[in-house]
């Protein structure tokens, strides 16, 4: 197994190739490192946040919330997490 | 006559307040429950959007949820295709089946795109949705809205957030007299007396949010408006007098003094 170049690569400063290569996510639109296994609830409870007060979607698929416990994340997924915010 | 006996229906839901507000545009979350206390409504809108990992506390946190029915809405969305995936997240979220639908064509002055919008409606009625689109003050678009299934209409009075009032009473008017699902002016009130016109047009209910949260003094204005609905309600229920261009005397004409 060889290290893939990311994009992550291309825009920021090199760094040493790990072995393996460090699972990484796109949570709402920002790069995020998870270790091997990380299931949806995991990712929910390390965040800090409610699992009764969000919605989970990966790569542009809806996760439910019933199977948060049995989703793992892999990676280069692509993740929304959202809540309802003040709005009209 | 009673005011408490004058409910109105939303799929399945009896309501007594008349006026649906938005929880946007508030200095924090204090004044914003306390504009919602004070407005009596008993249906606010809310958005979706990323979470902020960095927000104090989440709305849902402090939202009474036993009071308010919470009303996702598409907010930002510019085709149907991303309403229906906010939607579908907002459901997700499980609070409620009931959306407001708005798909918006232009960000100068925030209109609705009434085709994206049709094409909207149609999946999110597919899939089981209790449709509120919002629209713009057009009696075509109000009826095919209807003949889809959505639970009601919501006209524009004018551009969001514009407080602007009613720009076409006659066409509110004309879809107020074709439809037999509710009426929501949805957007572009900017004072009380704009609500009251609406409800006096016939409309069943009025929604807003920035007339509310950017007024000088939120709360005070949150009541206005639950009372120039109440009035402009009442108003529409007692039937107007007619209007003359010649003074009519109140006092009687005969027994004057001479």
């Amino acid at each position: 197994m060889s290290c893939r170049r990311t994009w992550r690569e291309l825009v920021l400063p090199p760094v040493r190739c790990t072995f393996p290569p460090v699972p990484t996510l796109v949570l709402n639109g920002e790069p995020h490192p998870f270790a091997p296994g990380t299931t949806v609830a995991a990712l929910v409870a390390s965040l800090g946040l409610d699992p009764r007060q969000v919605a989970v979607e990966r790569n542009r698929e809806i996760v439910p919330r019933a199977t948060y416990e049995r989703t793992e994340l892999v990676d280069g997924d692509r993740l929304e997490v959202v809540t309802f915010v003040g709005g009209g | 006559m009673s005011n408490t006996q004058d409910t109105w229906t939303l799929a399945g839901r009896t309501l007594t307040s008349r006026l649906i507000i938005g929880t946007g545009k508030y200095k924090d979350a204090e004044e914003t429950r306390a504009c919602l206390a004070a407005s009596g409504a008993e249906i606010v809108t809310v958005a979706l959007r990323r979470v902020d990992l960095k927000a104090k506390d989440n709305l849902l946190s402090w939202i009474d949820r036993g009071r308010y029915t919470l009303l996702p809405n598409t907010a930002g969305c510019y085709t149907a295709d991303d309403a229906v995936r906010t939607l579908r997240l907002a459901r997700e979220l499980g609070i409620a089946d009931l959306v407001k639908l708005e798909v918006i064509g232009d960000p100068r002055t925030l209109l609705p795109d009434n085709e994206e919008t049709l094409k909207a409606a149609k999946i999110l009625l597919d899939e089981g949705f209790v449709v509120l689109p919002y629209c713009t003050d057009d009696p075509i678009v109000c009826r095919k809205l209807e003949a889809m299934g959505c639970a009601a209409v919501m006209p524009l009075a004018a551009p969001i957030g514009s407080g602007l009032g009613i720009r076409n009473p006659h066409n509110i008017r004309l879809i107020v007299e074709q439809a037999k699902i509710p009426v929501v002016v949805d957007a572009g009130v900017g004072t009380a007396s704009d609500a009251a016109i609406a409800m006096e047009l016939g409309c069943t209910a009025v929604l807003m949010n920035t007339a509310v949260a950017q007024a000088q003094v939120p709360v005070l204005m949150a009541e206005a408006m639950r009372d120039g609905i109440i009035a402009g309600r009442k108003a529409y229920r007692a039937g107007r007098m007619p209007t003359r261009i010649i003074g009519s005397a109140s006092s009687p004409t005969a027994g004057m003094i001479e």
